[in-house]
């Protein structure tokens, strides 16, 4: 059985098809149309919907509701349980609005109004959050939404009004019976015949070799489209997000190590802890309402050549962790991918984690993505340059690279030629541009033309030089400024 | 004995002249719908008890001709009621709108890859398509036509050429101080309206059918519809509450979706829904034109433009639809807000193996108006002034000229007072001295900066379309409901309406209320495009609301002896006099004395005529005007750019609604960025679409939408009798995004040390602009 709150509704799912979506289930089981399916694919937000738990941290007693904002188009059902499943419909109280649709009406912010409830969600999400919220951050909230009438200017303001000047709403005033309602699901024995909620390595071993049938899902926004895009049936699954080992973050003799079920949201934090060159691609990543969902391991398993975090982690020197409930095994991330969306995962393995060394000093990282367009684009291009110098010495280097082969790539002839050698000569840039150069073969397709990824390659080669060079006049090298 | 009322010679004392200040604010009249979810789409509609799902299968290949069709594993497939092809509609397949060309269903011929051959009934969505997919189509593929330079080189067209010209171009060029010579490659745009295209069709008694739709255009499918069918149109009524968005892209593209629901529904006597999916949306609908355009001008070596052939070709994708009124406005407004001394342009309608292009806000009008601007730009370097300098001396005016290359005189103009006044308010030249220095002194990052003017016509070339009706009830509770041929899309259309109503009879906005566009309710209305919402169907609901104004005035009068010339509605009140009437009182007591509460309203625009033959006339009752600076960044290294700054200045007239007005100019810019920037139509060399989901085309997000967004109107009245002398908005301020292509150019340009006018092809995605980078430093390096 799947347990969770419909708004303050009780609903438990016994007999549904693994590959019900939220947003079906709730148009076409519910009756309740509010939430709009704009493309089904994750990528416009008409069907945003907020799911709220309660938080991981904090004691019983002081725990609190966090609401997060998801695409109800590319989540499954399996996702809800023991949550409360909040819609647009629920969001004003007994005739009045909520705030954040009032200020939305105040703002003239909707005009055909079609992406309406699903920004009305998100910037809910947002209000609940309870942070404080700038302009970057609130765009940020909202890169997930798309609107094709009002040019957003409007959206934008009713956001930041709304969010700087929160009131209690009926959600604070229920959260402690919402609360008690939900921690009653959880003790439940939670899954269906087809949706299986293993929570322990142990137990999803188990469930692997049980259902040979079955596919691992985890925040299923890659998996999802397989169904709603290429009409494909999924007629069993196995759900990660609730294995507890999965979801672990753990920091020991200088390694980082991230379970493979943790979602790109959860996880920011302490990578950008660590890592503070990695915000701009991490907020870049997909959007809000995707990053609550997608999984790193996820991002891996599925070998894309266009994922972001894959080269993040090879320019780290990150190892993946593959597990079979009785064996880890752990090799480099560049080695796990052995072409295009193949790995080296065996039968009944999984992603396990992902172990990161912690940086040294003296490291310098450097992200770049170059997409069509700023939020919410698939790279065409994703570059991590990851450089130790001493002085001005190069000690070490390694790059990972999205977007120019047939799965993610390091580069080993850079550390091969660079090392030793004098960063800040004009050998460096030129020596890198000539590996770059004959490196790789990048493809046409519809999001750039071969050449232009191969000149992008030595362009932002050139790019990293001089970011990482102190000369005297800091050159701008960045159209846009991220936080 | 009473007086009898003329229906069309409505008096004129009645009406109101101007809007009343506090009506001007009222917030979008499904506002607190849209947040609350409560609005209803077609697709939120309760389904009928019989209601079963459509689907469509398509063509894999973008040319040839169809040899078999099997649809055996269709039908066997699961949940399958029914499958018809072309065979199956028993009235006329052709559905074109106004020229043949476009087939519900292929009919032997294949036109463009992912053109529709069969429909699929089953009991669910899913079903539907997936057994969509299962038919086993013969083709023999044909070499297709898939460029406007292979069509050229194929003469092949959709419709004949045109052209407009004054002066004598040949001399002019002859005799020019300066030549130059351009071209340009504009390309395509998709809709994107966020709800897809749906319609619903519910059987009613014998014949008869009631269809749903989201459609700009209902009773263009109330006709295609009852063709299909072979029935007469009385039998069918379109309803058309809102939509999700239309942009253009639900004027004609609605028709078939509703057609292709009716057949089923009609064979099957149950309501049949047929939703498309995303990615079938893009492949099936048509798109802008792309556009492959050039010119020749003459020029002094002042910058003052002596004489311009522009050449325009229309990508119109394999059918007429409505090219040959879109390529005509592209042609209208190749000139844009500048005077050509001499000139000839030429128009011509390229027809290809693509899915057949369609109208998109604007019409057309962008892809000749930045000609105008290209050829401003190339002045610009070549004579070594600053563009808006250039801009501003070749502007209409008594100096240069006044008439139009289709001899209507501009007899309007705003630009010169509309310019200075943002040129001041966006320091301008401040800002320019800024980017010159900030570009000397950066290698990586260059800035640009470019002021351009919009003038748009507005009108529907198609002079009969320039006629609106509406019908309005008064209740016998004051309630008022009101009904016209406009639709809503977003763009707040009803909600000037029921202002229109409420300031005519005096009552507040809630006692109104706008009704679905039913084509029961109004009749052989005009499709809801050229920015002509509100202006004809405003008209059309002021003149229903003057005749009852009229009825309820006599009837007062009558009671108090007074003229019923003198009787004011204000106020919740008749007034005459020293007498007055709350609404309710004389809405009771009219009907009570038996005087009717409802009437039909009528407009059509005045003074406009267009002889296509000559290429003379007037075909646009005024026009429109605004400018925009924008500013933006560029990366030499990766092409990437930002729009850092944008100010808007745009001409209204008297602005009905200014929330609303500024939504469209916001909404309308943001939509023409993405058009030159980001949203990049792709199609494979075997003519498939490529860019065909939301992954892949990338319209503007929230983050596009520059830091410093500044929009203000321009509020002069319109100087033509327009409704309550207003203006329209929904297209004209996309075209003000042209700003932003040559901002990038001047951004460019500025490493050749504004020398070169730099070639930048639409959509100026990053890579486009890196290879202009690429260019501009060869030819440096070349000099
Ligand atoms: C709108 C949108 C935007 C996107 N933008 C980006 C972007 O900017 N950058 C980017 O890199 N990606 C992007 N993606 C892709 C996607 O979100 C990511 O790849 C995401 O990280 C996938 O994680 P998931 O948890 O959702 O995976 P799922 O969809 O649940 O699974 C993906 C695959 O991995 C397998 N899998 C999952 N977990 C494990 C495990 N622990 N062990 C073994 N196999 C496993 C599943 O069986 C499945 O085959 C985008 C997707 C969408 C829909
Ligand atoms: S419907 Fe578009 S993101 Fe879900
Ligand atoms: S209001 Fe129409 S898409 Fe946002």
């Amino acid at each position: 059985m799947i347990q969770f709150l419909l708004n303050n509704k009780l609903v438990s799912i016994e007999n549904e098809r693994a590959d019900t979506t939220v947003l079906h289930f709730l148009r076409d089981k519910q009756a309740l149309t509010g939430t709009k399916e704009g493309c089904a694919s994750g990528d416009c937000g008409a069907c945003t919907v907020v799911v709220a738990e309660p938080s991981s941290c904090g004691d019983n007693e002081n725990q609190q509701l966090d609401y997060k904002a998801i695409n109800s188009c590319v989540t499954f059902l399996s996702a809800l349980q023991g949550k409360q499943l909040i819609t647009v419909e629920h969001l004003s109280n007994k005739q009045s609005l909520h705030p954040v649709q009032q200020v939305m009406v105040d703002h003239n912010a909707s005009q055909c109004g079609f992406c309406t409830p699903g920004f009305v969600m998100s910037i809910f999400a947002l209000y609940k959050q309870g942070d404080s919220v700038n302009r970057l951050s609130a765009i940020n909230a909202l890169s997930g939404n798309l609107c094709r009438c009002t040019g957003y200017k409007p959206i934008i303001e009713a956001a930041l009004d709304v969010c700087n000047a929160r009131v209690a709403d009926q959600f604070s005033e229920a959260s402690t019976s919402t609360i008690a309602q939900l921690s009653a699901l959880t003790k439940t024995n939670a899954g269906t015949e087809n949706l299986i909620l293993p929570k322990s390595r142990q137990a999803l071993a188990q469930a692997i070799r049980k259902h040979h049938d079955a596919v691992l899902v985890a925040g299923s926004t890659d998996l999802a489209l397989v169904h709603t895009q290429q009409l494909q049936a999924i007629n069993k699954m196995i759900s990660v997000t609730g294995v507890k080992e999965l979801k672990r973050i753990e920091e020991a003799d200088n390694m980082l190590t991230i379970g493979a079920a943790c979602t790109l949201s959860g996880l920011q934090s302490i990578l950008l802890n660590h890592f503070p060159a990695l915000q701009e691609v991490m907020d870049r990543f997909a959007s809000v309402p995707i990053r609550n969902q997608a999984t790193i391991g996820g991002n891996i398993a599925n070998a894309s050549p266009i994922g972001d975090m894959p080269p993040i982690l090879i320019a780290l020197n990150a190892q993946v962790v593959l597990d079979n409930g009785m064996r880890y095994r752990s090799m480099p991330v560049a080695d796990f991918f052995t072409g295009y969306k193949e790995t080296k995962l065996k039968n009944n393995e999984w992603l396990d984690s992902i172990k990161i060394p912690l940086p040294t000093a003296n490291q310098i990282l450097r992200v770049y993505k170059v997409s069509k367009r700023i939020e919410d684009d698939i790279s065409a291009v994703c570059m991590a340059l990851n450089i130790t110098l001493n002085n001005n010495n190069v000690l070490d280097l390694s790059a990972g690279f999205g977007g120019v082969a047939a799965s993610p790539k390091n580069c080993l002839n850079l550390s091969n030629k660079l090392v030793g050698m004098q960063w800040s000569s004009i050998e460096s840039l030129k020596q890198g541009q000539q590996i770059l150069l004959n490196e790789f073969n990048p493809i046409d397709d519809v999001r750039a033309s071969g050449a232009y990824r191969k000149q992008l390659l030595q362009n932002l080669w050139h790019r990293f030089w001089l970011e990482t060079n102190n000369h005297e006049h800091r050159i701008e090298t960045r159209v846009s400024q991220h936080a | 004995m009473r007086k009898l009322i003329q229906q069309h010679n409505v008096n004129e004392d009645t009406a109101q002249h101007l809007i009343t200040s506090n009506i001007k604010n009222t917030p979008h009249e499904s506002a607190v719908r849209h947040v609350s979810g409560s609005a209803r789409y077609v697709d939120d509609i309760p389904a009928p008890a019989n209601l079963a799902h459509a689907a469509i299968g398509i063509s894999s290949e973008a040319s040839g001709h169809i040899c078999s069709i099997d649809l055996t594993d269709v039908f066997a497939s699961k949940g399958v009621i029914d499958v018809i092809i072309a065979q199956d509609v028993p009235g006329q397949i052709d559905i074109g709108p106004i020229f043949k060309g476009d087939p519900v269903l292929a009919d032997k011929e294949i036109k463009f890859h992912g053109q529709p051959i069969f429909a699929v009934l089953a009991h669910t969505v899913e079903q539907a398509r997936i057994a969509a997919t299962l038919a086993k189509i013969n083709i023999i593929p044909s070499n297709p036509i898939l460029t406007i330079d292979e069509a050229q080189k194929a003469s092949s067209y959709v419709r004949p050429s045109h052209s407009m010209a004054r002066g004598n171009i040949t001399k002019a060029l002859a005799e020019a101080e300066h030549t130059a010579t351009g071209s340009l490659s504009i390309g395509g745009q998709e809709h994107l309206y966020l709800e897809g295209q749906i319609s619903m069709a519910v059987p009613e008694e014998e014949d008869r059918m009631l269809i749903f739709t989201s459609s700009q255009h209902p009773s263009e499918v109330q006709k295609l519809v009852a063709e299909v069918l072979a029935v007469k149109l009385h039998k069918i009524v379109v309803d058309m509450r809102r939509m999700g968005g239309g942009f253009g892209g639900k004027e004609t593209q609605a028709a078939q979706w509703s057609c292709i629901a009716a057949l089923l529904a009609a064979r099957n006597q149950r309501a049949v829904k047929l939703r498309l999916p995303r990615q079938q949306d893009m492949i099936v609908t048509g798109k802008r034109h792309p556009f492959e355009n050039q010119f020749h001008i003459g020029f002094t070596s002042e910058g003052n433009i002596s004489g311009a052939k522009i050449t325009i070709k229309g990508n119109c994708g394999h059918s007429p639809d409505l090219s040959d009124a879109i390529v005509d406005r592209a042609m209208l407004h190749a000139d844009n807000s500048y005077y050509l001394p001499h000139c000839q342009i030429d128009g011509h309608r390229m027809k290809t193996n693509q899915v057949s292009h369609t109208a998109f806000r604007g019409f057309g009008g962008p892809q000749g108006m930045i000609m105008a601007e290209a050829i401003m730009d190339t002045i610009a370097r070549k004579v070594g002034k600053d563009a808006l300098t250039i801009r501003k001396q070749n502007l209409y005016s008594e100096a240069t000229g006044m008439t139009t290359p289709y001899h209507m005189e501009v007899q309007d103009n705003v630009l010169h007072e509309l310019i200075e006044q943002l040129e001041s308010t966006s320091n301008y030249w401040q800002r320019r001295d800024a980017i010159t220095l900030f570009n000397i002194n950066n290698p990586i990052i260059k800035k640009g900066l470019a002021l351009t003017p919009v003038k748009f016509g507005i009108s529907f070339t198609a002079k009969h379309l320039n006629q609106a009706g509406a019908l309005v009830h008064v209740y016998t509770d004051g309630s008022i409901q009101a009904n016209h041929g406009g639709t809503e899309m977003g763009q707040g259309l009803h909600t000037k309406i029921s202002q229109i109503v409420a300031n005519e009879f005096g009552v507040s906005v809630e006692d109104v209320d706008i009704t679905s566009t039913r084509t029961d309710k109004v009749p052989n209305t005009s499709p809801t495009a050229a920015s002509s919402g509100t202006d004809l169907n405003g008209k059309a609901v002021q003149n229903a609301c003057i005749i009852i104004k009229q009825r309820l005035a006599q009837f007062f009068a009558e009671q108090v002896n007074g003229d019923p010339k003198d009787v004011l509605f204000v106020n919740n009140q008749l007034i005459l006099g020293e007498h007055t009437r709350t609404w309710f009182d004389a809405v009771q007591q009219a009907y009570i004395g038996r005087v009717s509460l409802s009437a039909t309203g009528f407009y059509k625009t005045p003074k406009i005529h267009y002889n296509r033959e000559t290429g003379q006339g007037r075909p646009f009752f005024y026009f429109a005007y605004g400018a925009a600076v924008s500013e933006v960044s560029i990366d030499t290294l990766t092409g990437e750019y930002k729009v850092d700054r944008v100010d808007i200045l745009h001409d209204v007239g008297v602005s009905l609604n200014p929330a609303i007005d500024k939504g469209q100019i916001e909404g309308g810019f943001i939509q023409g960025m993405g058009w030159l920037t980001t949203e990049d139509l792709r199609w494979d060399c075997a003519g498939k679409l490529i860019s065909n989901n939301l992954a892949t085309y990338k319209i503007p997000a929230i983050g596009d939408t520059p830091d410093i967004f500044n929009v203000d109107l321009f509020e002069k009245p319109n100087q033509e009798d327009s409704i309550y002398h207003s203006k329209a908005v929904g297209e004209p301020p996309l075209m003000l995004a042209i700003s932003v292509w040559c901002a990038l150019k001047d951004a460019l340009s500025s490493l050749s040390n504004y020398q070169i006018d730099p070639p930048l092809p639409t959509p100026a995605t990053p890579e486009r602009v890196l290879a202009c980078v690429n260019t501009l430093i060869k030819e440096v390096a070349c000099e």
